[in-house]
């Protein structure tokens, strides 16, 4: 079988992945998708515990967790959309204008 | 009739608030009959309550209205109706009404008719409460009221820097003594726990030690200077000629300069615990009292001569209030309303034909051209000189002879100090008194070119001649031995000396007086008729001395330097060093270095979305690793 850290391993470099996609790429969907991977790692993370742990609870935070990217995801979309329908483009340099 | 007293003060309050609120609207003819109604009906009352008062023994308190009620304390908006105050009364209205009168005449061409007789029936009213009060409390709001009341008639023509400046300078002197005169009611409360005069007067033998009761006199008589004008408060008194001339009337005669010694006379209780107060009452009264009359000897703006004359007069009172002759200072105060308001009514009646002249270089030869006023004013420089049976002789005298003759200054020096400085003052009075009429009324015209001289309307000359009679006659109710006012006033002063020593003495002393007076009127005639070259000569051989007292010995001056510059400068250091340097420097700093680290740090806030993820990247670094490591 394979052992847990190796899970947890998978997880950790797919988070760190998903982290520096957030922080490097410009693309406003591109930078949703990897929130989405920051959430399916984690969630990969709490099954990794459950099952090494023989508990269900892991599992059950997973598909709120996955409740919560699926809201995520249509909430911001739906602001991506809007923004697009302003400015003719989803690059978050762009979108600049709140400041000082 | 004494329960009608409160109608005394009803009728000019009636008429400030009419002539104040719609007096523009219903016409001057109105206006002038409104104020003078109020003010005479004021003194037919007044006239009332004397009636009722004779052979009465006491006073009476007639309440109007609870004031202030705290617990225990109250103050009653009372008024004090006895002999003392009903006198004063009459005087306050009588010799007000006249001037009122008069005043329809003088102000006739004036745009600010309706404000003029407002603030003087406002004037009369303050000095009413003042006189008729029957606590401390009122009658402190009485005498601040006449002291608001003369700031905004002495600048009246508040057009003229001069004026306004005067009016300041009325406000700011005499609201130094009532500094001291409000510790003093306060000083009053803090022993007596109350302010009635009734009960402070009945606990003061009992409950004052010598020290306290000294130091409440000298307090209430730092009021009294300011408002008398004492030295050395007197400053703003020849100033106060900048208002209209009915003003300096009124402020001279009835109501202002009159409280102080009124005060004193009123609180007499209390001023005869404190010798040292009495003391220097009187010696400040007599000091005064020479010194403005040699300021007034070679003043030119004749209307400066009775202001100076004026304070000298004061002096006399507070000279007589000192030695304990308080029904002599009150008689002398009185027959002092009727010849100065009679001469600076005269004054402006001449000033009223030469088209607003002052200057006596620029008058003579009036008397033929101005009969009435030169009669009348010749009267009132009579009274004023101390001439023999005329009302200044007598009430002068009087208070002379219980200076010599007083058993409350313990010294008998001292005493023929005061006496000599007395006598000595009153040939000075005759000399200036007499100088005005030669230079103003005889001698060759010096008047301008082109002035068209003229007699004043009856509305002017009739007030004048009612009050040239007063100034004859006013002295006989107090003839020595026969005096109706002392008699009058005995209530009041009910342990006052009776004690006359020898008759010859006194016979003598006022034959003494009677030659001093006519000694200066003859010099007087003299050096400014007969020899009219001589006030020249002598003013340039004593060169020093006549510029001394030209210059009023410079004591505006040395006040100026001595006290008001450098109150100025610690008040200019104050408001732009101090308070705009350090305390709006500190708030104005703080805000400006939040503002300088708030214009720095929203750079922070660059809007781009990696620069937030980043943020919240190492935020979420630092609070693991801080768990991690912990």
């Amino acid at each position: 079988m394979i052992p847990s850290s190796y899970y947890l391993a998978l997880s950790a470099i797919i988070f760190v992945i998903a982290v520096v996609g957030v922080l490097v790429r410009r693309n406003a969907i591109v930078i949703l998708m990897c929130i989405e991977m920051m959430m399916g790692a984690a969630g990969l993370a709490f099954v990794t515990f459950s099952r090494y742990l023989n508990s269900l609870d892991g599992q059950v935070v997973v598909f709120l967790v996955m409740a919560v990217a699926a809201a995520e995801v249509a909430v911001g979309l739906g602001i991506i959309l809007s923004i697009f329908r302003h400015k003719e483009t989803t690059d978050v340099d762009e979108i600049n204008l709140l400041k000082w | 009739m004494l329960d009608f007293a409160w109608l005394i003060l009803l009728f000019p309050l009636l008429g400030v608030l009419i002539n104040g609120f719609i007096g523009n609207r219903t016409g001057r003819r109105w206006v002038g009959r409104v104020a003078c109604g109020a003010v005479g009906l004021s003194f037919l009352v007044g006239v009332g309550v004397f009636f009722a008062l004779l052979g009465e023994e006491h006073g009476h308190t007639i309440p109007i209205f609870s004031w202030i009620t705290v617990g225990d304390f109250q103050i009653e908006a009372a008024l004090l109706v006895d002999q003392l105050s009903t006198l004063m009364t009459l005087v306050v209205t009588g010799v007000g009404f006249l001037i009122h009168v008069y005043s329809i005449g003088y102000m006739a061409e004036d745009e600010r008719y309706a404000r003029f007789f407002t603030l003087l029936n406002l004037f009369v009213f303050s000095m009413l409460t003042l006189v008729l009060a029957d606590n401390f409390l009122l009658l402190y709001v009485g005498w601040e009221l006449v002291g608001l009341c003369s700031y905004l008639l002495i600048g009246f023509w508040f057009e003229r820097p001069s004026a306004a400046e005067a009016g300041k300078k009325a406000f700011l002197v005499t609201r130094v003594g009532d500094f001291g005169f409000a510790l003093g009611v306060m000083l009053i409360f803090a022993t007596f726990g109350t302010l009635s005069y009734a009960q402070v007067f009945e606990q003061a033998p009992q409950t004052l030690t010598t020290g306290l009761a000294t130091a409440i006199t000298l307090l209430l008589f730092a009021g009294a200077v300011g408002k008398s004008a004492q030295i050395p408060l007197y400053v703003w008194l020849p100033d106060a000629m900048e208002g209209p001339t009915p003003v300096s009337a009124l402020i001279h005669a009835a109501t202002m300069v009159t409280a102080g010694v009124y005060m004193v006379a009123r609180t007499h209780a209390l001023f005869e615990l404190a010798p040292t107060s009495m003391t220097l009452v009187a010696v400040i009264g007599a000091v005064t009292a020479f010194y403005a009359a040699t300021i007034a000897l070679v003043q030119n703006d004749i209307k400066r001569v009775l202001a100076y004359s004026t304070i000298s007069q004061l002096g006399y009172m507070f000279l007589a209030v000192g030695v304990g002759a308080y029904a002599s200072g009150i008689f002398h105060l009185t027959t002092h309303a009727f010849f100065k308001a009679l001469l600076f009514l005269s004054a402006g009646s001449v000033m009223h034909g030469l088209a607003g002249e002052l200057d006596m270089r620029k008058m003579g030869g009036l008397k033929d051209k101005m009969r009435t006023t030169y009669r009348t004013f010749l009267a009132g420089a009579a009274a004023l000189a101390g001439f023999p049976l005329l009302s200044g002789f007598f009430s002068k005298d009087e208070i002379l002879w219980r200076a010599f003759n007083s058993s409350i200054i313990p010294s008998a020096s001292l005493r023929a100090g005061l006496w000599l400085i007395g006598i000595v003052t009153a040939f000075l009075t005759a000399f200036y008194a007499f100088r005005a009429v030669f230079l103003t009324f005889w001698g060759p015209s010096r008047v301008d070119e082109g002035v068209h001289i003229h007699e004043s309307p009856r509305v002017m000359t009739t007030p004048l001649t009612i009050l040239a009679v007063l100034a004859i006659v006013g002295g006989l109710i107090g003839i020595p031995h026969l005096s109706a006012v002392e008699g009058f006033l005995e209530p009041v002063f009910a342990h006052h000396e009776a004690a006359h020593a020898s008759g010859i003495l006194e016979w003598a002393l006022m034959a003494l007086s009677a030659i001093v007076a006519i000694a200066a009127i003859i010099l007087a005639q003299y050096m400014y008729l007969v020899n009219p070259g001589l006030p020249g000569r002598l003013s340039q051989r004593y060169a020093t001395l006549y510029k001394l007292l030209s210059n009023k010995y410079y004591v505006d001056e040395i006040y100026m330097a001595g006290i008001v510059n450098p109150l100025r400068n610690l008040a200019s250091f104050l408001s732009q060093t101090f308070d705009a340097g350090i305390i709006d420097g500190a708030v104005n700093g703080l805000a400006a270095f939040f503002g300088r680290t708030g214009e720095e740090t929203r750079k922070l806030q660059t809007g781009y979305v990696r620069n937030y993820s980043l943020a919240i990247v190492l935020g979420a670094v630092i609070v693991i690793g801080y768990i991690i490591l912990k």
